[in-house]
C-alpha cells in the first residue's frame, strides 16, 4: 500500500505533462530532468584512476544535473524536433531574412574532419587549406559586392554591422575627423541598425521615408543638414519596403560630399546577388549575412556569420585577421601587420565552418547561378505580389525586389489583424511571413519567398492567403482570433512569462 | 542549376502575370551603372561531385587533430563528440528552423533552449543564464557593457588575471567605441565597474573566488567570471559568489572548427536580470494551460528598444547550443563529472611525463587539463619541428613557454609521442 502511494505520487510529482496530449504522431515531452534518474551516465567513460588532484581545490559536489541514458536522449530531442517549423517542411516566407534551401553538401563538407577537426592555433603550415577556404571566400565576396577589402571574422549580422562601423569610426579618427558622432538611419531599418550605432558610441537621426516607401534626396539633405558632425549613415537597399531606393546613388554622393561613410545593412543582397555590385552605388561598408544569402543553415537562431566587405579607402581600419597570400602560401595577419585596425571582434578567425559551406554553396552557383539566383528570387516576389494585390493592402505601387509588403488595412476592418492572419498561416502549415516591421506603417507582413520555391509553392500559398482574405471578406473572422488550434501548442499568455520570468527548470517550481 | 526550381516556361508565365517583358524591367529603378555587364568574373557553376572533390583536397592539406598527437588548447579544445549529437542537430526540424519568433510552431527549440540554460545556470552555479552568445571573447566584452550599465557613474573595467589574449584584445576593442572608459590590469578602485577573472586562467591555473569576492566587495565592484574549459566545472567548484560568470562551451559536443562556429555563454545573478545581453526563453502556459516555452524579456531587445537595446545582438549560436545540450544530456551529472576527472588525470599524466625531461620545468602550481612549461629552446621553434614530425605540441608562448593541453582523447602513445618527439629537439 505504501509503495503504491509512493508510486503514484512520483508520476504526478515527475511528469505533471504525461498524463495527456499524445494523439497520433503527436507526443508531449517533458524536460530532461524531470525523468526517471537513470543510475549511469549516456556515455560509456573510462573509468579514472582516482589519482589526487593537483588542481589546489576541492572537487565540486552535487551539481544536479539529470541522467538518463542514449536512448531517452535521442527519443528526447527527436520528439522534441516534431514540435518545430523549418525550411524544410514547406514554404517559409519570413521577409528579410532569405528562409531559403539549405543544401546538404554544405553540411557534408563543413564536416570533413581537415576543416571539423582543425584548431586556429596550429602552426599556419599545418593549415593552409582552411586559410585557402577563406581567401578564396574573400574575393568572391569582393567580386560580388565590388569592394575589394574583406574580413570574415565577424559572427553574425549584427556583429557584422558593428565591424563595419567601428571600421568607419576608426577611418574618422584617422582622419581628424573623430568629432563626427551621428548616424543617419531610416525609420524602416531594422533595429540592429540604431542598437549598433549606439553601442559604437554614436548617436542616430532618423531620415523619415516617403510615402512612395523610399528616401527622397530632400528628406536626406534635410537629415545631413551641414554634414559636419554626420559619421554616416546605414541603409539596408534593397530597403525594408521591399523596394530599391532609385536615389541612392546621388544621395551616396552627397553623403560622400559631406565627408559620410555609407554602411549598407546586406540582409537584402538576395535581390541584387551576381547581377548588381553595392560598390557601384556608393556603399563604403558592407556587412553579408552568410546565412541568408549564401545558404548556410539558420540552425533555430544560429550560428550566423556576417562577412564585412569595405573600399580600398576602408581596408587598412576593419578588424583582423584577414587572409593574406604571400607566393604560395596563405597567411592571416593581425595587428601586427595591419597597424591602422581597429583590432579584434570575435575570438580566433570567425564562424569558419560556416565560411566553409557558403564557399561550397558558391561554388555550385557559379556566377551564371548567382545571378538566376538574383533574378528568381525577384521574380518570385512579383509573382506572388501579383496574385495577392487585388485581395491585400499594397501599401507601395509596382513592382517590388526580392520581397513584397502588404498590410492588414482591408481585413482589420472587418477586425483581423496581421497577427490573426500569421496565426491563421500556422494553422494551416506555413511558417507566417515577417510582421509588423518594418515599423513605417500598421500591421505591416513583409513576405520573402526566395528563389528555391517552385511556382507550384508560391500558387499553394497564394490560396491559403486569398482563402483567408475570402473569410475575412465574409465576415466568417471570429476563428481567426483562436488560431492556430492544430499545432502542438495554441497562443502563448507572452505577459506571463515576462512578468513572473521562469528561464530555467528548477526542482518543485 | 540543381537548387533553383523553376523552369523556362514557369517564369514565362510568371512574368506574362507580373505584366512585365523581361527580368530586367523588375530592376528598373537601379542605376545602370550599378549591373554587372555579362557575368561576375568568377567560376561557372558546379556539380556536386567537383565541389566536393576541390574542398576534400583543401580540407585535406590540413593536419586534422585525429592524426595524431595533438596538445593544442588555449581556449579551444579537443573532445570526443558522442555520434548522436551530431546526428540529432543535422536534423532538418533543429537545422533549418528559424529564431523561435513563432512559438506556437517552434517548441523544440524553445524547449532545448530552455534545457540549454537550465545547464549553463546549474554549472556556473547562477541563477539565470541567456540563450547563448557568439562566443567566449564576445561575451566577455558583454559582461563588460552590462557592468557599465549596472554600475551606471562607474568608467573603468579591470582584469584581474591572465585573460585570454583574444578576449582581452576583444574587449579594448569593444570598450574604445566609449572614450571615457578604460580597461587595466591590478586591483579594482572605487570607479572600477567589474573585475574580470579568468579560471583556470589562460595559462591553465584554477583561481579560488573568495579574496576576490571580497576585494569586489570592498569597492564596490561586480565580479565577472570568465571560463574557457567549460569541463572544468566538472571538478573545480562552481563560481557561485560571482555576478556575472560567462565563457566557452565548445568543449560540449562542438567542434574545434578552425575557430568557429562555437557556443558563448553568459549567466548572472536573478538581480541583473534585465540587463542581460542576448535572447532569453521563459516558461508560459498556451490558452490551454499547457506548459510551453516562449522568447521573452523582449523589451531589452534591438528591435524593440532599438538605439535604447542591451545589446545590438539579433541571435544567438542557436544550433551549438542544442549540441551542448544533448552532450549534456548524454553525460548526464556522473558522466559531467567523470570528464572533468578524466581530463585532469590525463593532464597529470601527462605533467609527470614532461617534468622528467631535462630542460623542462612546469610552472604551473595547479592545473585543471592545461598547463605552461618552461623550456630550455625556443617555443615557436619547437612546435614548429613538433609540426614536422605531425605532433601538434601546443601553443607557443613569449620566453620559452610552452601552453599544452591534455583531454581525454590524449593517449598513453600520444604522450609517449611527444616526450620521445620533445628530448631529440631539446637535446
Amino acid at each position: 500500500m505504501i509503495a503504491e502511494q509512493k508510486i503514484e505520487k512520483t508520476i504526478i510529482n515527475i511528469a505533471p505533462q504525461m498524463n495527456d496530449g499524445n494523439h497520433g504522431l503527436h507526443y508531449e515531452e517533458n524536460l530532461l530532468w524531470e525523468k526517471e534518474r537513470c543510475d549511469h551516465s549516456g556515455v560509456d567513460l573510462p573509468k579514472p584512476d582516482g589519482t589526487a588532484l593537483r588542481t589546489g581545490q576541492s572537487a565540486r559536489g552535487s551539481i544536479g544535473l539529470p541522467q538518463v541514458s542514449e536512448p531517452q536522449v535521442v527519443r528526447h530531442f527527436v520528439r522534441l524536433s516534431t514540435w518545430n517549423y523549418s525550411i524544410d517542411h514547406g514554404f517559409f516566407p519570413l521577409g528579410s531574412c532569405t528562409m531559403k534551401h539549405n543544401p546538404r553538401l554544405n553540411e557534408k563538407m563543413a564536416r570533413l574532419p581537415g576543416f571539423a577537426h582543425v584548431h586556429p592555433l596550429q602552426p599556419e603550415s599545418t593549415v593552409q587549406g582552411a586559410l585557402r577556404v577563406m581567401y578564396e571566400l574573400q574575393n568572391w565576396l569582393a567580386e560580388l559586392t565590388r569592394l575589394p577589402g574583406v574580413c570574415l571574422t565577424p559572427a553574425a549580422g549584427a556583429h557584422g554591422e558593428l565591424a563595419g562601423m567601428m571600421t568607419i569610426r576608426r577611418a574618422h579618427e584617422a582622419k581628424g575627423q573623430g568629432h563626427r558622432k551621428i548616424v543617419l538611419v531610416p525609420d524602416s531599418a531594422h533595429g540592429t541598425n540604431p542598437a549598433t550605432a549606439v553601442i559604437c558610441g554614436y548617436t542616430t537621426k532618423t531620415i523619415k521615408t516617403s510615402e512612395t516607401g523610399r528616401l527622397t534626396i530632400d528628406a536626406f539633405k534635410e537629415a545631413l543638414g551641414n554634414g559636419d558632425d554626420i559619421a554616416g549613415m546605414m541603409v539596408t537597399n534593397p530597403n525594408t519596403c521591399g523596394l530599391f531606393e532609385s536615389d541612392i546613388h546621388e544621395i551616396a554622393r552627397l553623403l560622400h560630399e559631406a565627408g559620410g561613410y555609407f554602411y549598407c545593412d546586406g540582409a537584402n543582397f538576395n535581390a541584387l546577388v551576381g547581377k548588381i555590385r553595392p560598390g557601384d552605388f556608393g556603399v563604403d561598408v558592407m556587412h553579408i549575412n552568410l546565412h541568408k544569402t549564401f545558404s548556410t543553415p539558420h540552425g533555430g537562431g544560429g550560428p550566423g556569420s556576417g562577412p564585412i566587405c569595405v573600399t580600398e579607402e576602408l581596408a587598412p581600419y576593419m578588424p583582423v585577421p584577414v587572409v593574406v597570400k604571400n607566393e604560395d602560401t596563405f597567411h592571416l595577419a593581425y595587428e601586427d601587420e595591419r597597424p591602422e585596425t581597429l583590432g579584434r571582434l570575435r575570438g580566433f578567425v570567425g564562424q569558419f565552418g560556416m565560411h566553409v559551406r557558403a564557399l561550397a554553396y558558391m561554388m555550385s552557383h557559379g556566377a551564371d547561378g548567382l545571378k538566376q539566383v538574383s533574378e528568381d528570387a525577384v521574380l518570385n516576389a512579383n509573382y506572388l505580389l501579383s496574385q495577392l494585390k487585388d485581395v491585400y493592402h499594397v501599401p507601395y505601387k509596382g513592382t517590388c525586389m526580392h520581397e513584397c509588403l502588404l498590410t492588414d488595412k482591408i481585413q482589420k476592418e472587418k477586425g483581423v489583424s496581421t497577427l490573426d492572419i500569421a496565426k491563421a498561416l500556422c494553422e494551416h502549415g506555413y511558417h507566417p511571413m515577417t510582421t509588423y516591421f518594418p515599423l513605417v506603417l500598421p500591421g505591416t507582413m513583409l513576405i520573402e519567398p526566395t528563389e528555391t520555391e517552385s511556382k507550384d509553392a508560391i500558387d499553394r500559398f497564394v490560396i491559403v492567403m486569398r482563402s483567408i482574405a475570402e473569410d475575412v471578406a465574409k465576415g466568417d473572422t471570429e476563428k481567426f482570433h483562436h488560431y492556430p488550434v492544430s499545432t502542438p501548442r495554441k497562443r502563448m499568455n507572452e505577459v506571463q512569462a515576462a512578468r513572473h520570468p521562469k528561464l530555467r527548470w528548477k526542482e518543485n517550481s | 542549376m540543381r537548387y533553383l526550381p523553376q523552369t523556362k516556361q514557369s517564369r514565362k508565365h510568371m512574368l506574362a502575370a507580373v505584366g512585365v517583358e523581361n527580368i530586367d524591367a523588375l530592376y528598373k529603378d537601379i542605376p545602370a551603372d550599378a549591373f554587372i555587364k555579362g557575368l561576375a568574373d568568377l567560376p561557372l557553376h558546379q556539380g556536386e561531385l567537383e565541389v566536393e572533390r576541390t574542398l576534400s583536397a583543401y580540407a585535406n592539406q590540413n593536419h586534422a587533430a585525429p592524426q595524431g598527437s595533438f596538445f593544442l588548447g588555449g581556449g579551444l579544445y579537443y573532445h570526443h563528440i558522442p555520434a548522436t549529437v551530431d546526428h540529432i542537430i543535422q536534423r532538418s526540424e533543429f537545422l533549418t528552423a528559424y529564431t523561435p519568433y513563432q512559438p506556437e510552431i517552434a517548441q523544440g527549440t524553445l524547449t532545448a533552449i530552455f534545457e540549454f540554460q537550465t545547464f549553463i545556470a546549474q554549472l556556473t552555479g547562477q541563477d539565470v543564464a541567456n540563450a547563448s552568445m557568439y562566443d567566449g571573447a564576445t561575451a566577455t566584452a558583454e559582461a563588460a557593457l552590462m557592468a557599465l550599465r549596472i554600475n551606471k557613474t562607474r568608467h573603468k573595467i579591470c582584469i584581474g588575471n591572465a585573460l585570454h589574449p583574444d578576449y582581452r584584445a576583444v574587449l579594448k576593442s569593444y570598450m574604445g567605441n566609449h572614450e571615457d572608459t578604460e580597461v587595466f590590469d591590478g586591483l579594482p578602485d572605487a570607479d572600477t565597474a567589474c573585475v574580470i577573472l579568468q579560471s583556470p586562467d589562460f595559462y591553465g591555473q584554477p583561481h579560488g573566488y573568495e579574496s576576490w569576492r571580497k576585494i569586489c566587495d570592498e569597492t564596490g565592484a561586480l565580479l565577472v567570471v570568465v571560463i574557457n574549459e567549460i569541463i572544468s566545472l566538472g571538478l573545480l567548484p562552481a563560481p557561485e559568489s560571482a555576478d556575472i560568470v560567462c565563457g566557452e562551451a565548445q568543449s560540449i559536443g562542438i567542434p574545434m572548427g578552425f575557430g568557429g562556429p562555437h557556443c558563448g555563454f553568459f549567466a548572472c545573478r536573478e538581480t541583473y536580470l534585465r540587463q542581460m545581453p542576448g535572447r532569453l526563453i521563459g516558461e508560459t502556459v498556451d490558452e490551454d494551460g499547457r506548459r510551453s516555452f516562449v522568447l521573452t524579456l523582449n523589451t531589452r531587445e534591438q528591435h524593440i528598444r532599438r538605439e535604447k537595446a542591451t545589446s545590438n545582438i539579433c541571435t544567438n549560436q542557436g544550433l551549438m547550443a542544442l549540441a551542448f545540450t544533448i552532450h549534456m544530456a548524454l553525460l548526464g551529472e556522473d558522466g559531467f563529472k567523470q570528464l572533468a576527472r578524466l581530463n585532469h588525470e590525463t593532464a597529470c599524466r601527462l605533467a609527470d611525463a614532461l617534468e622528467k625531461i631535462p630542460g623542462v620545468t612546469l610552472l604551473n602550481e595547479h592545473f585543471f587539463n592545461e598547463f605552461t612549461i618552461k623550456l630550455s629552446k625556443n617555443a615557436k621553434d619547437v612546435v614548429k619541428a613538433m609540426a614536422e614530425r605531425g605532433i601538434i605540441a601546443g601553443y607557443a608562448l613569449d620566453d620559452n613557454q610552452l601552453l599544452l593541453a591534455a583531454t581525454e582523447m590524449t593517449t598513453e602513445k600520444d604522450i609517449a609521442t611527444l616526450i620521445t618527439a620533445l628530448q631529440e629537439i631539446l637535446l
